[in-house]
C-alpha cells in the first residue's frame, strides 16, 4: 500500500509534505517570476498594480528595446558592455581564485620547506579579514597602484581565497601517499605528479568550486561598487542599482525589469544546469 | 637485472634509530623476502631501497652503483604497493604505460610492452577499463603489470597480498612467482605472513626490531632458526620452549650442547605414538582437542611446567579433554638455544 | 606522515601568487585601519596626530554608532532565525517524501544565484508603494504601507529580502544533515513508542545540532557583512538610520562623509567581530559531523 516504510510519511502526510513544499517553492520562486512577468508589460501596466500573474504580451517589444540602445539611454553604457564586464570579471575571479588556490595547497600539502606553516596560517587568517572590515584602506591600496577603473582592480582584491585553499588542501590529503610514491617511482615529478595525477582527480572539485565562485564573482557588490567611477566599467548588479529611482517619475521600469532578468538569469542558469557541482562546491566548501 | 646490496643500512628519525645496521647481498636474478612482525622495520628497509625513504648511513648498491642520494625514477626498480597505488583515473593501458612515457619511450615500444605484459598476467580484456572498474584480484595483476612492464633491474614488493582475500591470496602467491621465475628479475618482497615468505623465497631475512635475526634459505630458516626469536616466528603452531633442566631423565639428551637451557620442539615433532630408537618421552595432560580437518591440534599441559605446549598429529586420535599422554619426540628433533643471547646453541 | 616531493625553490614559487595578493590586498589595508584607527587626522588631511584609543571611546560613545549596533542586532538575529525556520521546515518536508526531491531543490537553489542587492531590489519591486504588486493589498487592507518613510517596515523589508535569499544555502545544508542521520535511529526510536512530532524533537532535532549550530555562525557572518547590497540598494540605511547596519555605517562614514579615523575605529571593531565568529566557529565546529 501507500505505507512506504515504517517511520515514513504516509499518504496523507506525503499530501502535506508536498503542499508545504510548494507553497514554499511559490515563496521563493515569486521575487523572480515577478520580475520576469514585468519585463514582459509595457510601463503603463507596471504602475497600475496589481502585476498579471501571467507575461503580457509586450516582451519581446521591450527585449528589443532595451537591447537596441534603451538600456544604453538610461545607465550610459551599452547592456552588451554590462554582461561582458560581469561575466569576465565573474569567470576571472572564479579562475583566478581556482589557480592561486589550488597552486598554493599543492605547495603546503606535498612539500616540506621552512616557513611552510607561516604560509599557511597567512592564508587562513585572510579569511578573517573580509573586504567589508577594510573598506577604506583596502580603496587606498586601489587608488595608489592605479587601479581604479580597471578590471584588474575588480579581480585581483577578491582572488586571494582561503576557502578555496582550505578546500584543496582538504581534498590533496586525502589522497593516499602511495598514489605519490608510485608517481615518483614512475618517473613523475612534482609538475607531471600535478598535471597528469593531481589535476585530473580534482576535477570534480575544480568544477564545484568554480560554480560556486563564478556566483561569487558575478554577485559582487560593495567591492565594483567602491573601485568603479566610469559607467563602462560598471557590471550589471551595479548598473542596475543606479537606473532606479523611486523618486523619478520618468524611470523607464519596463526596460529596468528586463536588465534585472539579464542581471540574474546568466547566474541562475549556472547554478541550475550545474546543480550536482553546484550543491557539492556549496556543501563540502562549507564556506 | 642486477644485484642489490645493503651494506650495515641505517635509518634514524631524529634521535631515534630504527634500523641497526642491516647488510643484506642480493644476487642477480634472486627473490629475497623480508619478513618480520610488524614495526621490525621491513618495510622502512625496502621503502630506503625503493629511494622513497633517505638512507641515513651505509652504502646502497643496485648493479654496480651506489644509489643512497637517487631519486626512486633514476633507481630503474619497479614497486608494488600494498594498496596498489594505480591511478584512479587513468585506463589501466595507461597506468601500464604511465612511467614508459615519462621516460620517453617510443609509442610502438610502450605499446609492445603493454600488450606483452598484459598478456602475461591475462589482464588484456581489461585494458581500457579504470581501476574502480576491476576486482581486488585484477588490482592486483595491474599493480604487477605496471612493475613488469618497467623491465627495472629489480622489483620491489610491499605486502601486496595483504589486501585479498584468503583464496585469492594463495592464488597470486603462486602467480607471482611463476612470473618471477619466467622474467628473472631480482625481486626484494616484504611480508608479515611466514608461509608467503618460506612458499615464495629464494632466501629469506627475518628481522626483528630493525636488526637482521637470520638470512637463509626458507629450509634453512625452517629447520635451524638461528635465535629463539625465529624459532617462535616462522612455523605454525609456534615451536614449543622446555627447559633444559625439565627434560633431565626423560631421555637422551647427548645432542644438546651443555650451553643450552632452552630447548625448542616444533608442535609436529611431539608424537603421541612412540617412534623406533632413541626418543625422549615427556608425560603430558591434554587441555583441549582441537580437530583442524585432515590433521589435529593438541593443547596440553606438561607435567610440573605451567606454561602449556602444542602437538600437531595427523588424524584425529580419539582422545577426551583432561587425558594423560606420553608425548615422545626424537633427540635430533630438538632446537637448543641459550637464554641470554637468544641464539641457537 | 605525508609523502612529499623535495625541491627547494618550487614550493615558495607556489604559494607566491597568493601570499602576493593577500598581503598587498588583505594585510597592508588591514594594517593600515589599525594604524588609522588611532590618528586623527585635520579635515584637510593635512595633520595628522596620535590619540590612541580615543577614536574607539568617541565611537563606541556616540548614540548613532550604539544605534547601529542595535539594528545590527535585531537585523541579524531576524534574518538568521527567519531563514533558517524556513529552510528547516522545507528541508523536513522535502526528506519526507518519495518522489519530486530534485524537482523542489531546483526551484529551492534560484534565490542564492540571485545577488543581495538585487535580491533587495527585486523585494522593493514587490514592495514598494508606488506600483508594487504586494504592497497593493497591504494598502487595500488599510495598512499605511510605505518602507520608505517608515523605519519599522523598512526594516521589515530587508529583513524579507535578505532571509529570502539565504534560504537556498541553509535548505541545501539542512537536507545534507538530515541525509547524515542514520534510519535506523529514527525506527529505534519509533519501536520504542516515539510518535512523528516526538521523534523529530527528540532524535531529529538534536542530532541536527552541529548542522544548525554551523548554519547559525554562517548566517550571522552573512546577516553582518554579505548583506550590504541589500541596504545599499534598497534603503541606504533609512529612512532615518532605521537600517543602518555597522557595514553600512562604516561605508557610510569612511566613504560618504569622509571621518577617517571613525570609519578605521570602526573597521577594527568589525575586524574583531569577524574574528571572534571565526573562531568560535573553527573551535566549536573543527570536530564536527560530516555533511553529505
Amino acid at each position: 500500500m501507500a505505507e512506504p516504510t515504517m517511520v515514513g510519511a504516509g499518504r496523507s502526510g506525503q499530501a502535506a509534505a508536498h503542499l508545504i513544499l510548494v507553497l514554499g517553492a511559490v515563496v521563493i520562486a515569486f521575487p523572480i517570476w515577478y520580475v520576469f512577468v514585468a519585463s514582459t508589460h509595457s510601463l503603463q501596466t507596471i504602475l497600475r498594480p496589481p502585476l498579471p500573474m501571467l507575461p503580457g504580451s509586450e516582451g519581446i517589444a521591450n527585449y528589443s528595446e532595451a537591447l537596441g540602445g534603451g538600456i544604453n539611454r538610461i545607465g550610459g553604457v551599452s547592456v552588451g558592455r554590462l554582461l561582458w564586464n560581469t561575466a569576465f570579471v565573474a569567470t576571472a575571479i572564479a579562475v583566478g581564485k581556482i589557480l592561486i588556490s589550488i597552486t598554493s595547497a599543492y605547495a603546503i600539502v606535498f612539500f616540506r620547506f621552512p616557513l611552510r606553516m607561516v604560509f599557511f596560517w597567512l592564508i587562513f587568517i585572510t579569511l578573517m579579514l573580509p573586504v567589508e572590515v577594510r573598506i577604506l584602506p583596502t580603496y587606498k591600496v586601489m587608488v595608489d597602484l592605479g587601479l581604479i577603473d580597471t578590471y584588474a582592480g575588480l579581480i585581483l582584491p577578491l582572488i586571494a581565497s582561503a576557502t578555496a585553499t582550505l578546500l584543496f588542501r582538504q581534498f590533496f590529503m586525502t589522497i593516499p601517499n602511495e598514489l605519490l610514491e608510485a608517481a615518483r617511482v614512475d618517473g613523475a615529478g612534482p609538475w607531471r605528479f600535478f598535471k597528469d595525477i593531481l589535476l585530473p582527480l580534482s576535477a570534480t572539485n575544480i568544477a564545484a568550486l568554480f560554480v560556486i565562485l563564478f556566483i561569487y564573482g558575478w554577485t559582487q557588490y560593495l567591492w565594483p561598487l567602491l573601485v568603479t567611477n566610469s559607467n563602462s566599467m560598471n557590471t550589471i548588479v551595479i548598473a542596475l542599482r543606479k537606473m532606479i529611482s523611486f523618486a523619478d517619475a520618468d524611470t523607464p521600469w519596463h526596460l529596468v525589469m528586463v536588465t534585472c532578468v539579464l542581471a540574474i538569469l546568466p547566474p541562475i542558469l549556472v547554478v541550475v544546469l550545474m546543480q550536482r557541482w553546484f550543491v557539492k562546491g556549496l556543501v563540502e566548501t562549507e564556506k | 637485472m642486477a644485484t642489490v646490496t645493503l651494506q650495515d643500512i641505517r635509518k634514524s628519525y631524529g634521535p631515534t634509530e630504527v634500523i641497526h645496521g642491516v647488510s643484506i647481498d642480493i644476487a642477480d636474478g634472486e627473490f629475497v623476502v623480508l619478513v618480520g612482525p610488524s614495526g621490525c622495520g621491513k618495510s622502512t628497509l625496502l621503502r630506503m631501497v625503493a629511494g622513497l625513504e633517505s638512507v641515513t648511513s651505509g652504502t646502497l648498491r643496485i648493479g654496480e652503483r651506489v644509489v643512497n642520494d637517487l631519486e626512486p625514477a633514476e633507481r630503474d626498480i619497479a614497486m608494488v604497493f600494498q594498496n596498489y597505488a594505480l591511478y584512479p583515473h587513468m585506463s589501466v593501458r595507461n597506468n601500464l604505460a604511465y612511467g614508459l612515457k615519462n621516460r620517453g619511450f617510443a609509442r610502438a615500444e610502450i605499446d609492445r610492452r603493454v600488450a606483452e605484459a598484459a598478456a602475461m598476467l591475462e589482464i588484456a580484456p581489461y585494458l581500457d577499463r579504470k581501476p574502480g572498474q576491476l576486482s581486488g584480484g585484477q588490482r592486483q595483476r595491474v599493480a604487477m603489470g605496471r612493475a613488469l612492464v618497467r623491465e627495472p633491474a629489480a622489483f620491489l614488493f610491499d605486502e601486496p597480498l595483504s589486501n585479498l582475500d584468503a583464496k585469492l591470496r594463495i592464488q597470486m602467491r603462486v602467480e607471482i612467482r611463476r612470473l618471477q621465475r619466467r622474467v628473472g628479475t631480482t625481486s626484494l618482497y616484504v611480508t608479515h605472513d611466514q608461509i608467503e615468505a618460506l612458499t615464495l623465497a629464494d632466501r629469506l631475512v627475518v628481522l626483528n626490531g630493525g636488526v637482521v635475526e637470520q638470512i637463509g634459505t626458507p629450509e634453512e630458516v625452517f629447520d635451524r632458526p638461528a635465535t629463539i626469536f625465529v624459532a617462535g616466528f616462522i612455523g605454525t603452531p609456534p615451536m614449543n620452549m622446555v627447559p633444559v633442566d625439565w627434560l633431565r631423565g626423560k631421555g637422551e639428551l647427548d645432542a644438546v650442547p651443555a650451553a643450552a637451557d632452552v630447548v625448542g620442539i616444533r608442535p609436529d615433532d611431539l608424537d603421541l605414538e612412540a617412534p623406533p630408537g632413541s626418543h625422549l618421552t615427556l608425560p603430558a595432560t591434554l587441555e583441549l582437542l582441537e580437530p583442524a580437518g585432515a590433521e589435529s591440534h593438541l593443547y596440553v599441559r606438561l607435567d610440573g611446567l605451567d606454561q602449556p605446549a602444542t602437538v600437531r598429529t595427523q588424524g584425529r586420535p580419539a582422545l577426551a579433554d583432561g587425558a594423560r599422554l606420553a608425548l615422545h619426540v626424537r633427540p635430533e628433533a630438538l632446537h637448543p638455544f641459550v637464554k641470554a643471547t637468544g641464539r641457537r646453541a | 606522515m605525508r609523502a612529499t616531493f623535495p625541491h627547494r625553490f618550487l614550493p615558495y614559487l607556489l604559494v607566491a601568487p597568493q601570499l602576493a595578493i593577500s598581503l598587498i590586498f588583505f594585510y597592508w589595508p588591514a594594517g593600515q585601519a589599525l594604524h588609522q584607527s588611532v590618528l586623527r587626522e585635520d579635515p584637510f588631511g593635512l595633520k595628522t596626530q596620535f590619540v590612541g584609543l580615543a577614536n574607539f571611546r568617541r565611537v563606541l560613545g556616540d548614540p548613532a554608532y550604539l544605534n547601529s549596533v542595535q539594528v545590527t542586532a535585531f537585523f541579524s538575529v531576524a534574518t538568521a532565525f527567519l531563514s533558517m525556520a524556513i529552510a528547516l521546515v522545507l528541508a523536513v518536508q522535502a526528506e519526507k517524501i518519495l518522489r519530486g526531491k530534485g524537482f523542489y531543490r531546483t526551484l529551492m537553489i534560484w534565490p542564492y544565484a540571485v545577488a543581495a542587492a538585487i535580491a533587495g531590489m527585486l523585494w522593493l519591486f514587490l514592495f514598494n508603494p508606488s506600483f508594487g504588486t504586494l504592497a497593493y493589498p497591504l494598502r487595500q487592507m488599510g495598512i499605511a504601507w510605505d518602507p520608505l518613510l517608515n523605519g519599522n517596515q523598512a526594516m521589515a523589508l530587508v529583513i524579507g529580502a535578505a532571509s529570502w535569499k539565504q534560504i537556498s544555502y541553509n535548505f541545501l545544508f539542512f537536507v545534507a544533515g538530515l541525509q547524515a542521520i542514520p534510519k535506523s535511529l529514527i525506527e529505534a526510536a519509533a519501536i520504542d513508542g516515539a510518535g512523528r512530532t516526538r521523534r523529530f524533537w527528540t532524535i531529529v532535532f538534536p542530532l541536527l545540532a552541529p548542522t544548525t549550530f554551523f548554519l547559525l555562525v554562517v548566517n550571522t557572518v552573512y546577516a553582518l557583512f554579505d548583506t550590504f547590497g541589500i541596504i545599499h540598494a534598497v534603503t541606504g540605511g533609512g529612512p532615518g538610520k532605521s537600517t543602518e547596519t555597522l557595514v553600512y555605517k562604516v561605508y557610510n562614514d569612511g566613504f560618504v562623509n569622509l571621518q577617517l579615523g571613525s570609519s578605521a575605529a570602526q573597521s577594527v571593531i568589525l575586524m574583531v567581530i569577524v574574528i571572534a565568529l571565526t573562531a568560535f566557529q573553527f573551535r566549536y565546529i573543527e570536530r564536527k559531523v560530516h555533511y553529505g
